[in-house]
């Protein structure tokens, strides 16, 4: 009859759409380069201190040395060659915010599903509870649970992706409210689908995208937060390479305005992790949402 | 506004648009050529991608950034539009021509009160705000909004739709145009909402003179408001004349399949299936060398598909781009209309029974009542169709059969066994026997799954099949709704609307329900898929005998699949009765309004009858006979006191009013005849 054979052309339209997002992320500058910042820190968390200049810990007569002489970055108070600890510095971060971020989504994907798919009192009660923890300073509630479970890489990354459920759960739920009402969740539910099946296999496909891009937005807070409990003290302990440890050790020398290039050059690796990852995001987000 | 009153308001000649899409140019519109003449109505139909909407852009140079008019050019008022500056062109926006798009909610700031925007056409032309504000009023007025003066203050959110579109036309007139622009004006209202609509531009019309080009799919609608048509496919002008001869003479044979797609002329199931246009519309920017329709067409020969045939004249203004124009008119059917239905048997059991159902929703502190005692059955094998304005209870009452809405009083059995209220509770057998075909193909399938995966699952659930027999069954089923084999990996964004609706039927049929209900199966869909998508629901009804439950505000196409119609009103039930008898009367007086209200392809018959306001709150229903507030032929204080009951006044024929058949027969039929002659 009717149904026969219209363009074949259509066939592979999926995987079409799926290049034409590809080739526009390539095309968009903001993700590319993006990419090559963050490509660049993950390098350097891969392969560690085995390609610094000088071993990072180790400390020589050299005390203070300025930066762009023998040592390009110059030499902290123990004499330690600042660049190889910027880059060797890469490797924690770059371990605790994404085992972070991937809790803090994972959680907050499943709170997010929950709340939004059954609404009413469940949603009410999780929401509220939300509402309140978000009422808290991050660092605070961090630095609390790291004061009462104690100081390790463990407990920071528990810490940070539990911080983050509720703020993801929001987005989630919000995209959840917009798949619920649709037909083909009523569809589900006239053939006697089970909610959890409903939530994860009907209506979790259709969210990926938002749940992709707060992923990124995540991870730039993520880096951020391990940077700042580590500057306090609660993340990494000496004499490990960290950024936030870095600065925390140096920042007294300031205060004369000199030393300045030991607090400037894990500063700047921070700000450019964290540029660089948002500039990810940005540059999803665009693709993405069109 | 005119200076120039020789040239007409609108000339276009040989447009040629393109998009550009992944680096190469796609030809939308192929050398278009029409005009518009002074005062004159000139209507533009054909179906979705055909390059209506295209044109109507083009005209105002509204484009997308990816199309541009490659050729030919566009005169309004004399003043080639494609070479006009920017400043030039906001003028033109601003000064001559009115655009009413097809969704007035979208078209409004949902931020500024009415009467700001109005203002706004004025303020934008230099008159002060103070009287710019009573010239909106003025103009609110005159599109015939009762209560200018409060809609002033009001936000576009708290207008109803058919308000909303009376102040986008109030906008669109009040700069007094030399050329209003209609795209689809009234697609997205309900049938009496859409006439008032139409009557109230037709007398617009008459009154500002403006020349209207008049963009529709709906060629009822084209047929009630313009003098002359052109039938746009696949970038094509195929055929134009002055609407009568093209309706009632069409020569091209894509204007007499357009027009054989239509259930209209009272035509039912069992008279046969309806005529279909086989095959699909070219993919966008492909250029056949031929005739565009060659590869649809039953009368192509092959000069079709060689030369492109050329705008044949045939007189009195009506020219069509078709070799074989004098054949047109035969052009064999594409679709045979032998169909055998098996009888409804109505002595039997019913096999859905609703018993006094009611639901009152609360809202906002508000009782609501969706539904007040509706009693109906439906039994094995038939279709009842249900029809009545929005917010008349049709989708609750087909949500509560379904499990979705609990009703608060009042019970549904199916089999003889009172159904429980919640889906929940429902066993998988009861869930089985009820399925849905929703309005929305693209929302009703899972984008993010595979054909194979949807039916498969459907299989599982409703038929408890998976494995080899699940992959059996999952061919036969799209066999039974004519989906070819390579759909079986295609993701949903792959498909046709078309091609979407047969998935959805499919998935519904899984289980061998025995009651589908069609929630305006076919209105998301262009005429000639809705005609192939009606013939595979009155097949699939003949096959299994599935009983349809079919909610449609076209009444035409319910008149062709049902065997008996219930009228809702303000969630109760009106009339109940045989298809034929609730359509040819005596019926009641709020059926005969619906009725009126259609504009059809053939014209005329019908008076107009004019439903006095909007449908009253279902918080506050009227007292009495609830549809007394907008009734023509309410008899006196009885129907503000009294509801009448829900009564058989002659076999299984019922009804709610107070005025006698007998009566409604004589007074329906008097005004007709004087009508019609």
């Amino acid at each position: 009859m009717t149904a026969i054979a219209p363009a074949i052309a259509q066939r592979s339209e999926v995987s079409v759409a799926r290049r034409e997002r590809l080739r526009a992320l390539v095309r968009s500058k903001t993700f590319v380069v993006g990419v090559l910042i963050v490509g660049w820190w993950v390098f350097w968390a891969v392969v560690g201190s085995s390609l610094t200049p000088h071993d990072p810990l180790d400390q020589t007569s050299s005390v203070l040395a300025r930066p762009f002489g023998h040592y390009w970055l110059g030499t902290d108070t123990l004499g330690r060659d600042v660049l190889s600890r910027v880059l060797a510095g890469a490797t924690g971060v770059l371990k605790v915010a994404p085992l972070a971020t991937v809790l803090g989504i994972a959680g907050g994907t499943v709170i997010g599903l929950v709340t939004g798919y059954f609404r009413g009192i469940v949603d009410d009660s999780i929401s509220r509870l939300i509402d309140a923890v978000l009422a808290l300073p991050l660092i605070v509630i961090a630095v609390t649970a790291i004061v009462a479970l104690g100081t390790s890489l463990g407990t920071l990354i528990v810490v940070i992706g539990v911080v983050f459920m509720p703020i993801v759960s929001r987005t989630v739920r919000a995209a959840v409210l917009a798949e619920r009402d649709l037909d083909y969740v009523q569809a589900a539910k006239l053939r006697g689908e089970h909610a959890p099946y409903v939530m994860f296999v009907e209506i979790l496909p259709n969210i990926v995208a938002p749940i992709v891009v707060e992923a990124t937005v995540r991870l730039g807070y993520a880096i951020f937060t391990v940077a700042g409990l580590t500057f306090l003290g609660f993340g990494l302990q000496p004499p490990a390479p960290d950024w936030g440890l870095q600065i925390a050790e140096n920042y007294a020398l300031l205060a004369g305005g000199s030393y300045w290039w030991t607090v400037l050059f894990p500063g700047l690796a921070i700000a450019t992790l964290v540029i660089g990852v948002n500039l990810i995001a940005d540059g999803l987000q665009q693709v993405l949402d069109r | 506004m005119s200076e120039n009153g020789s040239s007409p308001a609108l000339q276009i000649r040989d447009l040629d648009v393109v998009y550009r899409v992944r680096g190469r140019d796609r030809q939308v519109l192929r050398e278009v050529s029409f005009s518009v003449g002074r005062g004159e109505s000139y209507g533009l139909v054909g179906e979705s991608g055909c390059g209506k909407s295209t044109a109507a852009l083009a005209i105002v140079r509204y484009l997308p950034r990816n199309g541009r008019v490659r050729g030919g050019s566009i005169e309004i008022d004399g003043k080639d539009v494609v070479r006009l500056s920017e400043g030039q062109l906001r003028r033109l926006r601003a000064n001559d021509v009115g655009m009413v798009y097809q969704n007035p909610g979208t078209a409004l700031n949902p931020a500024i009160r009415v009467g700001g925007q109005v203002a706004e056409v004025f303020t934008v032309r230099g008159v002060e705000r103070k009287e710019a504000m009573e010239r909106a009023q003025a103009a609110l007025k005159k599109v015939q909004i009762a209560d200018a003066g409060s809609v002033m203050h009001r936000y576009p959110h708290q207008l109803s739709g058919g308000m909303q579109q009376r102040v986008v036309i109030a906008m669109a007139l009040a700069k007094d145009p030399t050329l209003l622009i209609l795209d689809e004006p009234t697609t997205g209202l309900d049938a009496t909402v859409e006439a008032e609509v139409l009557d109230l531009i037709e007398h617009l019309q008459g009154e500002f003179h403006t020349s209207v080009l008049f963009i529709s799919h709906n060629l009822g609608v084209i047929a009630k408001m313009c003098e002359r048509v052109g039938v746009l496919y696949a970038g094509r002008v195929v055929e134009e004349g002055p609407v009568e001869t093209v309706l009632q003479d069409p020569r091209h044979p894509y204007t007499v399949g357009l027009l054989r797609c239509i259930p209209r002329g009272g035509v039912r199931k069992d008279h046969g299936r309806l005529d279909t246009i086989p095959g699909f519309l070219p993919n966008i920017g492909e250029a056949p060398p031929g005739c565009v329709f060659a590869d649809r067409c039953a009368l192509v020969q092959e000069i079709c598909t060689q030369d492109e045939p050329p705008l044949e004249q045939l007189g009195g203004l009506h020219s069509s781009r078709c070799y074989f124009h004098e054949q047109a008119r035969e052009l064999p059917r594409a679709t045979a209309a032998n169909l055998v239905l098996p009888a409804v048997d109505r002595t039997t059991a019913p096999l859905v029974q609703f018993e006094e159902l009611g639901k009152v929703f609360r809202q906002h502190g508000q009782s609501i009542h969706a539904l007040t005692g509706v009693s109906a059955a439906i039994w094995p094998g038939e279709t009842l169709g249900l029809v009545g304005e929005s917010g008349s209870g049709k989708t609750t009452l087909a949500r509560s059969l379904l499990g979705i809405v609990e009703p608060t009083t009042g019970a549904v059995e199916l089999d003889g066994r009172p159904l429980a209220p919640r889906l929940g509770r429902r066993t998988q057998s009861e869930i089985r026997k009820l399925q849905i075909v929703f309005q929305n193909p693209d929302s009703a399938l899972n984008r993010r799954h595979s054909v194979r995966r949807i039916l498969r699952r459907a299989l599982k659930k409703l038929a408890n099949l998976t494995g080899k027999p699940a992959e059996d069954r999952l061919k036969d089923l799209m066999h039974s709704v004519r989906l070819a084999e390579r759909y079986v990996s295609a993701r949903p964004s792959q498909l046709s609307g078309g091609l979407k609706q047969r998935v959805a039927i499919a998935r519904a049929f899984a289980g061998e329900p025995e009651l589908v209900v069609c929630d305006e199966p076919t209105s998301a869909l262009d005429v000639s898929v809705q005609a192939a998508i009606l013939n595979l629901l009155v097949e699939l009804q003949a096959q299994r005998r599935t009983a349809y439950l079919f909610i449609s505000h076209d009444l035409g196409v319910v008149r062709y699949l049902s065997d008996r119609i219930a009228v809702m009103y303000l969630g109760r039930l009106m009339e109940l009765g045989p298809a034929a008898v609730v359509f040819d009367g005596p019926h009641h007086p709020y059926t005969e309004a619906l009725l009126s209200a259609v504009p059809t392809v053939d014209g005329g018959g019908r008076e107009r009858i004019r439903l006095e306001g909007e449908i009253p709150s279902a918080a506050e229903p009227p007292s009495g006979c609830v549809f007394h507030t907008r009734c023509h032929r309410k008899v006196g204080e009885v129907c503000e006191l009294e509801e009448p009951p829900l009564v058989e006044v002659e076999g299984g024929h019922l009804m709610r009013c107070h005025i006698p058949i007998d009566e409604l027969r004589r007074l329906q039929l008097v005004p007709g005849e004087v009508a019609t002659a």
